[in-house]
């Protein structure tokens, strides 16, 4: 089963647009989307959780149709982690465990204190002393705790250090061990989704250039850097971006579309989508 | 072996990449799998273990041939070498 599949999503607000947007994440892993600010990674994830109208396109979250009444029930099923932590100022974490009791059917006060003492997080301080890194560690124990089958995170990781980040990927590593549990993070820390992402995905303008297995992406394509004179003998349609220096080019292409004797280097995400943004901007 | 899921959750490596090698494995004779049990390591086959080592010292030696030719070593020099090496390797 999917956990997550979309089908020709279209929104459009004035002066942006999201297009044809085909998504599927499947069951037991971790999808990562990728995209510069205002991409529209988050108008991504609200739709999925029906938070905003759209034009047109199906999407399936859990095999449940986002625009059924019977969707309400599947919220129950989905943790979700916004790029800010929002939660009433003078609530302490004790407080919040009251009342998501009442919200959550199935809410889980032990495992909800084990998170709390697993990030060191003080029940009875209010969460606005909490620095940045405890608001964000603490609405991830929130959204772990009512037994999500399906995670969803916005910028999750962004403005905090890596010792913390590399602790909250840890998380998203372990939930997954449950082959039923998935995960949808967005984020602009391509490292962090290196790390931990089954399939990456990547939105540029609205538009979904990419969505692959994420190793296949770093077997598929690599980089070369050649003088001016030796690139004119690669083939144009082996390019997938490049960059143009004083001292000659340097060119993301894929390994099956070129000579073997070309001095073919590795590559990472981060260049692979700086590469075909840039072949993007070019078009 | 331990399950696929664990050992990539372990080692935070793709499952889908984890599933491949272990794929590569079993269709590699290494490994073989019983529905619903998990993946066993196979018997190995010590004639077929020493035939992959044989081809393998055979390609080391291509290698040293093919260093040596523009040295102008003749074989003679080659064995010498050999020897010398081979010896200094038993006294460690």
């Amino acid at each position: 089963m999917n956990a997550i599949e979309i089908t020709n999503l279209t929104k459009t607000y004035p002066g942006f647009a999201l297009s044809n947007l085909n998504l599927v994440l499947p069951e037991g892993s971790i999808l990562g989307l990728a995209g510069e600010n205002g991409a529209g990674k988050s108008t991504t994830l609200k739709l999925i959780m029906n938070a905003i109208p759209r034009d047109s396109g199906t999407i399936q979250v859990l095999g449940t149709d986002n625009q059924i009444p019977a969707f309400n029930a599947v919220k129950e099923d989905i943790g979700i982690v916004l790029d800010e932590a929002y939660f009433p100022e003078v609530l302490t974490p004790q407080n919040v465990s009251s009342v998501m009791q009442h919200t959550y059917q199935r809410w889980d006060n032990a495992i909800y204190n084990s998170y709390l003492q697993r990030f060191a997080l003080p029940e009875k301080k209010p969460f606005k002393d909490f620095s940045r890194g405890m608001k964000m560690k603490f609405a991830i124990a929130v959204a772990l705790s009512h037994a999500p089958k399906l995670l969803i995170l916005d910028e999750a990781t962004s403005g905090l250090d890596p010792m913390v980040r590399d602790e909250i990927l840890d998380i998203f590593n372990d939930f997954t061990r449950d082959p039923g549990h998935s995960v949808l993070l967005s984020s602009h820390i391509i490292s962090d989704m290196e790390k931990i992402c089954d399939y990456i995905g990547f939105i540029h303008h609205g538009k979904l250039l990419l969505c692959e297995e994420k190793d296949r992406l770093l077997e598929e394509y690599a980089i070369v850097k050649l003088s001016d004179q030796d690139f004119l003998s690669v083939p144009p349609e082996a390019v997938h971006g490049k960059k143009e220096t004083t001292y000659g080019v340097e060119a993301l292409v894929k390994r099956t579309q070129v000579s073997a004797a070309f001095p073919l280097e590795h590559t990472n995400l981060e260049d692979i989508i700086l590469f075909l943004a840039r072949k993007e901007e070019d078009v | 072996m331990p399950s696929i899921r664990s050992l990539a959750k372990d080692l935070r490596i793709s499952v889908i990449t984890t599933k491949r090698a272990y794929d590569e494995l079993e269709k590699g004779g290494l490994l073989y799998t019983v529905a619903g049990k998990g993946c066993y390591v196979a018997p190995q086959d010590t004639a077929l273990v020493k035939e992959q080592h044989l081809r393998e010292i055979e390609s080391h030696i291509r290698k040293i041939l093919t260093l040596a030719e523009p040295l102008g070593l003749s074989q003679a020099e080659l064995f010498d070498l050999f020897r010398v090496v081979a010896e200094e390797e038993s006294n460690l």
